[in-house]
């Protein structure tokens, strides 16, 4: 049987595991060099996995101890942009070469990327994604700054501040724009997942007793800086407030990386808990094709690890092979419940998407074509202006850029929403479109 | 809800638009209706060429008069939209299609439009980025490209701004015709009555002729279209293949825009218009064969479009021949565009004055009644052969 997994994160390794343990060789596709996906990512320097990893160590340890005995019962193919699917096809790009890899059953774990919200300032260089200033400083050994805040609405702020202050690299502040009464709010969710929950409070006292300040329901204004950042201006009990730092890291939860199930086919519903669109459900997605991780739902390592073991018994129940029912049951269970705490964690840190509705004019709102919020304002405010996103796209040139709107998109989605005043769903959703990412002309080869 | 007007225009394109403007010009009351949004179908993603040189030979009266009406368009209708005297390059690889091009200019000058054949050394001379395996090229400096996303919106609200009513996301359900004019009805319940009805809905004008009991062979079709990240602009005019393999230019922020054949299918009913990869890269292909330097390049985003498409490559315009007071202007053929505004002029005339100094008589739609039409050649070359097929 010819499976095509996309992504070597938490979700692809279990299912290419499952896949290999049923006596099928499954081609696993990804984008990175090294496996891992961006929460395993393999550490350049191994000596620091402890320092960094600490309680997650041994989790790490064993992943990719296991990626290693599967390696080879599987063909891996690092360093592979899956740039497009059509008619049961593949369309890859490695190695300076396109290439077509037909499939009969294609499993998509493509994971997530971070979810970016616009304010003053935020493409002044400096600013990182927190996924990108921690995908650094692992896979990179290297900190985005001497001396960083971390900014935004995201568990991980917390986890990604730590990392950098036991490496060494002075943390200015952790701004979390959700209020501390919503964490309250949302415990008895969070509850669902004791071990995640003491591991995050234990984090939060570590910062604190490094001496890093915490503060939350800030309103942040602007990021400073000419050319360079050199600080950040927020709005904190009542007060406008400076903090001065030469980097930012900024994330605001994460947003699946769902162009290739979209190109594949599969059907899209709309989250009010996380306000975007998703695939309608995991597993199988559409003919032939699976979804699993966070690709499909946000739940974090360990649902996409399950997610992905899940997806691959349906491939496997899909082509008439025996699976163990009773372990799928159990895999469901740790999934649903998972996924529950992530949907706690999301009204713990909520995303202000409030805010978008009132950003100033100048801020900018695709990075890729200099668009800004204004410039979207004007364009819906006139006669016959967009009501909907892809329409806001191709009047405003929002999404058009090397991003495809991987990273305006949803802010876009929030500003079109508002400034129509119809909910978030009705303004709809950017179409996916091949290639997903910037394909180089190169790789065709001659003609 | 009954409203009452003297012109109904089906399709609010760009071909809609500007009829709609040229109308309200001459006091006479119209109505633009359109099932999705103003000029979100082929005229809002098409490659954008204001190309003169190498139309039907039939054509160049009605072009040049568009033209000509393309170079005040944005003073016309008060916003811009990136309208830009690029020049057009046709360029040819090998003797045959040196012939080709020896005809086009040949054609061209004919009809007054001062297209210059280049040679070799010239081609090198002048634009230096082409491909040395270019054999010879001809030059209209007075070819013109404009940015389609934006231009039938801004035709659109400056008839708007005449008193010209539109209705987007709305579609036709019925027409049906009387003694003194026709009933509309929307798919919303609206009823209009009209004494006119102008039928430019684009790749969805064969629906409405088939109201009218005017059957044409029209199918659908897109061109796969791609482009690449902002360069440092180098290319400046408007490039086509004269096999039409290639066609790109690159607009002033810098991103070099694509299109090439095979066309490939398109769907009306589903409204979507998906790039098969294996085009992109064929595509991706023939412009490096055309342009080297952009080897190095990236693109980042395809797209298509849904273009209606008669078997003679030519466009249907002029008077319904089953019923009095009907216009047709449908089935562009790719090649629009240009033509816009001129056939907006036109059927306004047709319909204040009763007559067009304009020749449109080749694009009649009895051609398909009266006469078995003679495929053009291009429809074995440039399209996926299933979609001929289908023609």
């Amino acid at each position: 049987m010819n499976v095509v997994i996309v992504g070597a994160g938490p979700a692809g390794i279990a299912a290419a595991g499952v896949l290999a343990s049923h006596g099928v060789r499954p081609v696993l596709v990804d984008e990175a060099d090294t496996p891992g996906g961006q929460v395993w990512c393999r550490f350049r320097d191994e000596r620091a996995v402890d320092t960094l990893m600490r309680g997650e160590a041994s989790h790490y340890r064993r992943i990719h101890a296991s990626f290693d005995t599967l390696r080879d019962r599987i063909d891996y193919r690092p360093g592979t942009l899956a740039w497009a699917v059509s008619d049961r096809t593949l369309h890859v790009a490695a190695n300076g070469r396109a290439d077509a890899q037909p499939f009969e059953r294609l499993l998509l774990a493509t994971g997530a990327a971070d979810r970016t919200l616009p304010i003053p300032g935020w493409t002044t260089p400096g600013v990182f994604t927190l996924g990108g200033a921690q995908a650094l400083l692992k896979g990179q050994g290297c900190a985005i700054g001497r001396l960083v805040v971390f900014l935004g609405a995201s568990p991980l702020l917390y986890v990604a501040a730590l990392q950098y202050a036991l490496a060494g690299v002075a943390v200015a502040a952790v701004l979390d724009t959700t209020p501390f009464h919503r964490k309250l709010h949302a415990l008895p969710r969070l509850a669902s997942d004791a071990t995640t929950l003491r591991r995050g409070v234990l984090t939060m006292a570590a910062l604190r007793s490094r001496g890093v300040p915490i503060r939350h329901g800030v309103c942040l204004r602007r990021v400073l800086g000419d050319g360079r950042v050199t600080g950040i201006s927020f709005e904190a009990d009542g007060r406008e407030q400076v903090i001065a730092c030469d980097a930012v890291a900024m994330g605001f939860g994460l947003k699946p990386e769902t162009q290739l199930a979209e190109l594949a086919g599969a059907a899209f519903r709309f989250d009010t808990a996380s306000r975007q669109f998703l695939p309608a459900a995991d597993g199988r997605c559409s003919d032939s094709v699976y979804a699993a991780g966070d690709g499909c739902a946000i739940g974090g390592a360990d649902a996409a690890e399950a997610s992905g073991a899940l997806a691959a018994y349906a491939v496997l129940a899909d082509s008439g092979a025996a699976v163990p029912e009773r372990e799928r049951a159990a895999l469901r269970r740790r999934v649903a419940r998972l996924r529950r705490f992530q949907r706690g964690l999301a009204d713990a840190f909520r995303w202000p998407a409030h805010w978008i509705a009132a950003m100033p004019d100048d801020t900018v709102l695709c990075r890729c074509d200099c668009v800004t919020v204004g410039e979207m304002r004007r364009a819906v405010r006139l006669e016959l202006g967009p009501r909907e996103v892809n329409r806001g796209k191709a009047i405003t040139r929002v999404g058009m850029g090397r991003c495809e709107g991987r990273f305006c998109g949803l802010a876009v989605a929030e500003l079109i929403a508002a400034e129509c005043r119809v909910p978030l769903e009705d303004v709809g959703r950017l179409r996916a479109q091949a290639p997903v990412k910037p394909l180089s002309l190169a790789m065709v080869g001659e003609a | 809800m009954t409203i009452r007007t003297t012109v109904a225009v089906i399709g609010g394109g760009l071909m809609g638009s500007w009829t709609a403007f040229f109308l309200r010009r001459r006091g006479i009351a119209v109505m633009l209706i359109e099932k999705g949004a103003v000029g979100a179908q082929s005229s809002g993603v098409n490659f954008g060429n204001i190309r003169l040189q190498g139309r039907h030979k039939n054509q160049y009266k009605l072009a040049l008069r568009s033209h000509a009406l393309w170079e005040q368009a944005e003073t016309m209708v008060g916003e811009g939209c990136e309208f830009e005297q690029t020049g057009h390059l046709y360029i040819a690889f090998g003797p045959k299609q040196d012939e080709q091009l020896r005809i086009i200019v040949d054609e061209a000058q004919a009809a007054c439009v001062d297209s210059q054949l280049l040679g070799p050394n010239e081609v090198r001379a002048r634009f230096p980025w082409l491909s040395p395996t270019v054999t010879s090229a001809s030059w209209s400096a007075r070819d013109a490209t404009a940015n389609p996303r934006l231009a039938t919106p801004a035709v659109a609200r400056a008839a708007r701004a005449l008193g010209a009513v539109t209705m987007e996301n709305t579609k036709i359900a019925a027409l049906e015709p009387h003694a003194t004019g026709f009933r509309l009805r929307t798919d919303d319940g609206v009823v209009i009555d009209c004494d006119w009805v102008v039928n430019v809905a684009g790749a969805w004008g064969a629906d409405i002729a088939a109201m009218l009991g005017e059957p044409v062979p029209l199918f659908a079709a897109g061109p796969p279209q791609f482009v690449t990240e902002p360069l440092p602009r180098f290319i400046l005019p408007s490039v086509q293949a004269v096999d039409d393999s290639v066609i790109l230019r690159q607009v002033a922020r810098g991103n070099v825009v694509f299109a090439g054949y095979p066309r490939g299918p398109s769907d009306p009913v589903s409204n979507r218009a998906h790039v098969q990869p294996e085009k992109t890269l064929a595509g991706l292909r023939n412009m490096v064969r055309a342009v080297p330097a952009l080897a190095s390049a990236h693109i980042i985003r395809v797209w298509s479009g849904i273009e209606g498409y008669l078997p003679d490559m030519l466009p249907i315009i002029g008077p319904s021949a089953t019923t009095p007071r009907v216009l047709h202007a449908f089935g562009f053929c790719g090649h629009g565009f240009q033509l816009g505004p001129g056939v907006g002029a036109v059927l306004a005339e047709l319909i204040a004055d009763g007559a067009t100094p304009t020749p449109i008589d080749a694009f009649a739609i009895t051609r398909f009644r009266d006469a078995q039409v003679t495929a053009s050649s291009k429809l074995a070359a440039e399209f996926d052969p299933a979609l001929v097929g289908r023609a």
